[in-house]
């Protein structure tokens, strides 16, 4: 154990870093091909249907597992086809900026008590301001792939994110007013003490605000207008084929991934153990805190499926009505009740 | 510092007129086509409170507040309570011209109350980030008032032209506000102006940083060679938003100038008076000509405009008490006048016209010789003629350039304003001697009917006692 | 050159260079996208002078929502360029000569004897646990308060203006109203009649 301490401080910076970066990235992206088996295989089991359970490892079946990675080398092998009078390089930029905020994000998210890769103390500043980032790819892909249904379905993704961005930002002042805190980390810490600490009860609106805002900016069920087949195909990445179109699927899901990780983090505590405070707390010592993180994620990366499975599509105009005339409102009267609880110290959260 | 109601006390007109504001705003949310005429009541009532409350914390002692970002002292008491009593008498205009014209909106009268507060919050800045955003408040809610009428071109087309250049003022004052700050490292006008008067400052960069704020200054006031807004803008925009163009924001613009160059600069006094001489002489030269040529009234206000700025700027240039003074009565009189002057031409127009011509104003004697009469006193006062204010606010000026030794600087003024007084002797003739082109009846509702008498009663009677006012501003430079 | 310096330079550099792109572009879209590449360059430079709030608010506010709904109108709109070009060349002379002055006269003023290390030397480095951002906050709820409640107000009127320049009610549109719709409850649309079996007779 020493010698490869010993040989880890023996790197160059510059590699430790990108070490650390694989580190995080391989992960992600293995969790981004599998949340896709998952989806088709939790919807389909909803709908009393088997989902993909053919292609296997040597031979093997294993229930489909095998399936994203058949996809995935289908995907690569597919040409890709540029539209002509499209502009190439923004038409092929447009995935890359796509993934990339998606995946930069995590820079600075806290797998565990002080497992960061870049420890900055304005994290949820930098999160929100990456996040809005996302939609310069949608935009910039309907526009230069010179179509009109690929622009339709980029507008209304646009409008869509940006109208739900400012009820998402709100939703972070109200935990940044109860944690006192821009650092990620000392939000979670902020929520130790136990289930009724964490942060999801005392900001319960805003709890919801956030995670349902978050299901409309990656543009999911209920409120996936973005891509209508009956009116705009397949919305602004109709054009996109082969690869740049598997790129935009994983920004679409590693967004999801983002989204249901930033929730368990900033509203249900992160990797803090839910038996906190409670008898049970030394019998669940031995679990790491990253597991715990991981099961409040993989909850919410469930919902988004559960949703999909559920819900009817919102018509467009309910979809702006609820982000401008409901979410906002209520945030905003939240985020005063909050101040008022933190000023006055409430009892349980604040005192 | 600490915050509660005895520390914030000198700052009560601006709070109470804000609050009034917001809750105006959301009050008129609910309001119906029957009740509708309860904004403008509330406005009326928020303007009347204001006056009062800024009356109560009116003394001879001068109080900063806000870490020196606020200043209360007797200049901005006059100020605030001049701009508030001309601002009473544009709403009582505006009502019935709203009406009449089919834009009456509950919009108006907030936006109206804001660019007021701006006002209010320029004429006891304290500092560079105060009087920008006070002028930034004001010229905003402008903005927005003169398109206000949305289907007509020219009100679209004035608010365009007004925006973009106003826009560009502002940025040439951050800029001359950013040299400064670069010079002397301060934001509020006590430590810039010691800063200045020490000598450690950069010269250089002091008058670099000047130029530029006297080139926005100048912008805000419409003086010549930054005035190409002025007419355009007063001719297309609706008569009820020149009437508050026109008037109460000239007054706030000499307590912009004042906070600026001379709380702020007394110490480039020298530098600035020249500058302000060339403006000067600019402005009433080509005002009173260009006046001259005008068939539409509201264009010959807007270039007679031009040329009463350039008087103010005379006042200022004196660049002592006195002539702050005058400037300060000038500019209050003037205000009176002019909203005096748009407020008939409100009350001419009707449903589906919009009096705006000389010839609308034809045979007015015969049609309504009370509001003939009092369109008489507001053009003799703008033309400078005794016993109206008009001549001793001209008077006083005057005296102030000559006591420091400008006498052919008060000769080209007088040159000019006989000029001037061409064409507002030929909007009394008109008046007078000329045959009425419509013989539809006057309707005036009993509150314009009563402002009006009271503004050009107050033009009259200032104008046989104008101690009453001029002690006061001489008081609050003294 | 130490690191720091190469990367100011390379900020420094993209900055300019995008900012020249910004007004020489044919295409609108692509002078908001070199906008944006701005904004990113000079928040880059911010960080570089240890203002991380405000390099990350940069990128918030202006990148990620201002400049989108810039993007979105730029889109939408059908500029005619060849229109907006027919003046250039005859007033470009002019142009030229009055910006050339003023940059002259700017470097004079504005040069390195006034605003170089020498008269306005760098600040003292902070510690790693100096947060600007709450320093950002105690100045503006405290020394510039004033000034920060005006600010909203201008804020608020900003969204007045706009509201009362461009939202209408066209009386003979027809359009849903979703709230009244949300509000519905099934007895509203759907009334149950239980009805005795016909007789035969």
């Amino acid at each position: 154990m020493e010698i490869l301490i010993a040989l880890w401080d023996a790197l160059p910076l510059v590699v430790q870093i990108v070490l650390q970066i694989v580190a995080i990235m391989g992960p992600v992206l293995i969790l981004v091909a599998y949340y896709t088996y998952a989806e088709r295989k939790i919807i389909g089991h909803m709908q009393v249907r088997m989902g993909p359970n053919r292609v296997g490892f040597f031979g093997f079946r294993l229930m489909g597992l095998g399936q994203p990675i058949a996809d995935a080398v289908k995907l690569m092998f597919k040409e890709i086809i540029i539209p002509s009078g499209a502009n190439k390089f923004l038409f092929l930029s447009a995935p890359v900026l796509a993934i990339a905020t998606a995946l930069a994000a995590w820079a600075v998210f806290p797998f565990d008590a002080g497992l960061v890769l870049a420890d900055i103390n304005a994290g949820l500043l930098y999160i929100l301001a990456l996040t809005s980032l996302g939609v310069y790819g949608v935009i910039i892909a309907g526009w230069a792939s010179n179509s009109k249904y690929a622009l339709l379905g980029a507008m209304r993704s646009a409008a869509q994110i940006v109208a739900y961005e400012i009820a998402m930002g709100f939703a972070l002042v109200g935990v940044l007013i109860a944690s006192g805190s821009l650092d990620l980390g000392a939000i979670v810490e902020a929520q130790s003490g136990g289930l009724i600490h964490w942060f999801w009860l005392p900001l319960l609106p805003l709890f919801l605000i956030y995670f349902i805002s978050g299901v409309a900016e990656t543009n999911r069920a209920p409120f996936d207008v973005a891509e209508g087949e009956s009116e705009i195909v397949a919305g602004f990445h109709v054009e996109y084929s082969g690869m740049t179109f598997a790129v935009f699927f994983m920004a679409e899901y590693a967004n999801m991934i983002l989204i249901a990780a930033l929730t368990a983090l900033m509203f249900l505590g992160g990797w803090l153990s839910p038996f906190q405070g409670t008898a049970l707390e030394s019998w669940f010592a031995w679990v790491p805190g990253i597991i715990w993180l991981l099961a409040k994620t993989f909850f919410f990366m469930f919902c988004f499926l559960w949703f999909r499975a559920t819900f009817p599509r919102y018509r467009y105009d309910q979809i702006m009505r609820l982000g401008w005339k409901v979410f906002i409102p209520i945030t905003i009267v939240w985020i005063v009740v909050v101040a008022l609880m933190k000023v006055y110290e409430a009892p349980i959260w604040f005192s | 510092m600490e915050y509660n109601l005895t520390t914030l006390q000198p700052a009560l007109p601006e709070i109470f007129l804000l609050s009034a504001a917001c809750l105006i705003l959301v009050i008129d949310l609910f309001l119906d086509k029957r009740t509708r005429l309860l904004t403008y009541g509330l406005s009326l009532a928020a303007i009347l409170g204001t006056i009062a409350v800024a009356i109560g914390v009116s003394n001879s002692e001068t109080q900063i507040l806000f870490d020196g970002a606020y200043i209360r002292d007797p200049v901005a008491d006059v100020v605030k309570i001049g701009l508030l009593v001309v601002t009473l008498f544009a709403l009582i205009y505006a009502k019935d011209y709203l009406i009449q014209q089919d834009i009456y909106r509950g919009e108006y009268f907030t936006l109206v109350l804001f660019a007021t507060l701006g006002m209010l919050v320029m004429a006891s800045a304290n500092s560079f980030l105060t009087v920008y955003l006070g002028l930034e408040l004001l010229a905003l809610s402008m903005y927005s008032l003169v398109p206000f009428k949305r289907d007509s071109e020219a009100g679209s087309e004035a608010g365009m032209k007004y925006f973009v250049l106003g826009a560009l003022a502002s940025g040439m004052l951050l800029y001359g506000i950013s040299m400064l700050y670069g010079a002397t490292g301060a934001l509020s006008f006590t430590d810039v102006s010691a800063a200045i008067n020490s000598g450690q400052a950069d010269e250089a960069l002091l008058v670099f940083g000047l130029v530029f704020i006297v080139i926005g200054v100048a912008f805000k006031f419409g003086a010549v060679p930054f005035h190409m807004w002025v007419p355009d803008v007063y001719h297309g925009a609706p008569t009820a938003v020149v009437l508050m163009l026109s008037s109460a924001p000239k007054i706030a613009a000499f307590a912009l100038a004042i906070r600026l160059l001379v709380d702020g600069m007394s110490g480039l006094a020298a530098q600035w008076q020249d500058m302000l001489m060339i403006l000067a002489v600019l402005s009433m030269g080509l005002g009173n000509l260009v006046a001259i040529a005008q068939t539409n009234i509201k264009r010959m206000f807007a270039y007679s405009t031009i040329s009463h700025v350039g008087f103010i700027f005379l006042g200022l240039l004196a660049a002592n008490d006195k002539g702050y003074a005058a400037a300060l009565f000038y500019s209050v009189v003037y205000a009176l006048t002019a909203v005096g002057g748009f407020g008939v031409l409100a009350m001419l127009s009707r449903h589906g016209f919009d009096a705006e011509n000389i010839d609308d104003l034809k045979g007015l004697n015969d049609r309504s010789p009370w509001l003939a009469g009092m369109m008489m006193l507001i053009l003799f006062s703008m033309a400078g003629v005794p016993p109206t204010v008009g001549f001793f606010a001209k008077l006083f000026v005057l005296e102030a350039v000559i006591s420091v030794d400008m006498v052919w600087l008060a000769g080209v003024a007088v040159f000019f304003s006989i000029i001037g007084a061409y064409y507002y002797l030929r909007a009394v003739k008109v008046m007078y001697f000329d045959k009425p082109e419509s013989d539809q009846p006057l309707i005036v509702s009993f509150d314009s009917q009563a402002a009006i008498s009271v503004n050009g009663m107050a033009i009259l009677l200032l104008g046989i006692f104008p101690a009453a006012l001029f002690g006061v501003c001489q008081a609050a430079f003294g | 050159m130490s690191f720091e310096k190469f990367l100011f330079y390379v900020f420094a550099g993209i900055l300019v260079w995008s900012a020249m792109m910004v007004i020489t572009r044919k295409n609108p879209v692509h002078s908001v996208l070199f906008l944006v590449l701005a904004f990113f360059n000079s928040a880059g430079l911010w960080m570089l002078a240890e203002a991380e709030f405000l390099a990350i608010a940069l990128v918030l506010v202006y990148v990620g929502a201002v400049m989108v709904l810039f993007l979105f109108v730029v889109m939408m709109l059908d500029i005619n360029l060849a229109e907006l070009r027919a003046g250039f060349v005859k007033s470009a002379p002019v142009a030229i000569l009055v910006a050339l002055l003023m940059g002259v006269q700017m470097v004079l003023v504005v040069g390195a004897d006034r605003f170089g290390l020498s008269s306005m030397p760098a600040p003292e480095p902070k510690s790693a646990d100096y947060s600007n951002t709450e320093e950002l906050g105690l100045a503006l709820f405290t020394q510039h308060l004033y000034a920060f409640e005006i600010a909203a107000v201008i804020l608020l009127v900003g969204i007045i203006a706009a509201i009362s320049l461009t939202m209408r009610r066209r009386p003979d549109n027809k359009y849903q109203d979703p709230g009244k719709q949300v509000v519905v409850k099934a007895k509203d649309r759907l009334r149950i009649v239980k009805m005795e079996a016909e007789s035969t007779q």
